[in-house]
């Protein structure tokens, strides 16, 4: 557990950043729900004559009145996207980072096999995102109950699980991707995350596009669904997990068998 | 003697540009090993291969009679390697990388660590982004002698380091090989590799050229002669590298020293220089005539 406890200690900065940005926002975005709330009827029907744009947000599905349905898509937006670019980060540099600051010899020609480098790389890279999103989870629990507002449990319960899930995955395939590059791949990991997340509002968007919803990780993480039903997609969070296991098994092969760049 | 590095037609190729071709090497337990050879002629790729850094393409190789590859581990738990380029965690302190480095050792070197860091007047509590190259050239030494390996590969160990602390640090290299240590030392400062190497190899284009012992690679029975007054070189076998100018001849030459002598007796001789050859002229006899591959 060395290698993981150096991973935590190197990436707390980062963590911290992360989890007090996203927890920030979701104070913030809470925070304006009681004006939002007074002024809703005006802002329903704007709302419902947005046409596509409504359905791209899953804001067709959900209430705006409701404190658990405005922060399905409000907060929704803010966990879900920072958490799935949080997600990308840690992972796509995860293994790359060794290489590009060249510590990867210092690190690999000590006794210690490069399954459990990766291993317990990976582990920490799990390990900050529960934590984010424990931290996450509790603020918005404790920004309900500021505000004196109803917590729709299981759907609250549901929606985190289903972010942490995303993220997971996300992180999974970033890590993958992470084996089989030397630079510190950053802007592929961010890129990657937006295009899962524009996918998913495409196939909102259009009928043709649905099969999009079988790609992105944003489909089953989607808040407004998952509140609106009670309930989480689980053939394609399922599918979600079975992309971010198979890449990563596929990154720890060739991270097993890879030539370490001097 | 036992063999503690023993390689076996080792060959690595990175795609297809050539790292090694067909080496075979043994190290004996104990020795001190040089290797020569200018860049791109596979003495780190040799090293990175033996370290499990690379994935050799074919051949085999072993360390302490295990082979490379597939126990990794328990074989690295007895190297220290010291990289020609030290690079570190540069948010971590150095007492940091040290302790780090001890944890994945899983040995208690605290004092011996200290030794060093007094040895090499290495301030632990700075941080590795702070500290120039020599400084982090020493993090590095501490780093691959504090748990007292039995194997130590240094590549370029000396590069960055002050004319004392090389003194030191080669000291210490010389401490390690009486208590019975195996080193592995490459270097493109010939010099020390003719002064510390019992044996070494020549590698050129990923090729071993050569591989005996300093005395006899530096050609012992061989002495560099130069001669003033003359223009051109005796005409007696044993001799070789010939260059003549007007006024002046220098040969290597390697025969009976009395049939040199009557050969020239006769000759308007005004000066006679008669020298060991150093390494590094052997070195350039190997590289700008090609040697002879082994």
């Amino acid at each position: 557990m060395i290698i993981f406890s150096h991973e935590l200690r190197r990436g707390r900065i980062a963590f911290a950043l992360w989890t007090g940005i996203i927890a920030f926002m979701i104070i913030v975005c809470m925070a304006l729900y009681p004006e939002m709330k007074e002024q809703m009827s005006g802002i329903n029907d704007l709302f419902a004559n947005l046409g596509s744009f409504t359905a791209a947000f899953g804001m067709d599905q959900i209430s705006f009145g409701e404190a658990m349905g405005f922060y399905a898509v409000e907060c929704g937006n803010i966990l879900g996207l920072g958490g799935a670019f949080y997600a990308a980060l840690m992972g796509i540099t995860s293994l790359a980072k060794e290489e590009k600051e060249h510590t990867a010899e210092f690190l690999l020609t000590h006794p210690v096999s490069r399954l459990s480098v990766a291993g317990q790389k990976l582990a920490a890279v799990f390990v900050q995102i529960l934590g984010m999103n424990l931290i996450a989870a509790a603020v918005a629990f404790g920004s309900f109950q500021m505000l004196g507002e109803t917590l729709k449990t299981q759907e609250f319960f549901l929606t985190h699980a289903a972010f942490l899930v995303m993220q997971l995955e996300i992180a999974g395939i970033c890590f993958g991707i992470s084996a089989f590059i030397k630079s510190s791949g950053l802007g592929l990991g961010l890129g990657l995350a937006a295009v899962f997340y524009f996918l998913n509002i495409i196939a909102n968007i259009s009928d043709q596009a649905r099969i999009l919803r079988f790609i992105t990780p944003f489909a089953y993480g989607e808040a407004s669904g998952i509140v609106a039903d009670a309930r989480i997609d689980m053939g394609l969070l399922g599918l979600g997990v079975l992309y971010g296991l198979a890449a990563v098994l596929i990154g720890i092969w060739y991270y097993g068998h890879k030539d370490i760049a001097a | 003697m036992q063999d503690i590095v023993r390689t076996t037609n080792l060959t690595k190729y990175y795609g297809k540009s050539r790292g090694i071709i067909d080496l075979n090497l043994n190290i004996r337990e104990g020795e001190i090993f040089g290797f020569i050879g200018p860049n791109g002629a596979g003495k780190s790729t040799t090293e990175r291969v033996l370290l499990g850094l690379v994935k050799l393409t074919s051949g085999h190789a072993e360390i302490f009679g295990r082979p490379v590859g597939k126990d990794n581990k328990s074989i690295l738990k007895e190297v220290g390697y010291l990289p020609s380029e030290a690079v570190f965690y540069s948010g971590m302190r150095v007492s940091e990388v040290l302790c780090l480095s001890e944890k994945l050792y899983g040995k208690n070197c605290a004092d011996e660590r200290e030794k060093l860091c007094r040895r090499f007047d290495l301030d632990t509590r700075r941080k590795i982004g702070e500290l120039s190259l020599g400084n982090r050239k020493k993090v590095a030494i501490v780093s691959a002698f504090q748990h007292d390996p039995q194997l130590l590969v240094l590549d370029e160990p000396t590069s960055g380091l002050d004319p004392l602390m090389q003194k030191e640090f080669f000291a210490l290299v010389e401490e390690r090989h009486h208590a019975g240590k195996t080193i592995i030392l490459s270097s493109h400062v010939l010099p020390e590799i003719q002064q510390h190497c019992t044996r070494a190899a020549i590698l050129r284009e990923g090729r071993l050229i050569a591989c005996d012992s300093v005395e006899r690679l530096a050609g012992k029975q061989c002495r560099k002669v130069e001669i003033r007054g003359i223009s051109k070189a005796p005409s007696i076998s044993g001799i070789r590298e010939t260059n003549g100018e007007e006024g002046r001849v220098s040969f290597l030459f390697e025969g009976d020293m009395k049939e040199l002598i009557l050969a020239i007796k006769d000759l308007p001789v005004e000066d006679l220089l008669i020298t060991e050859p150093d390494l590094e002229e052997i070195f350039l006899h190997y590289y700008e005539k090609g040697g002879e591959q082994k």
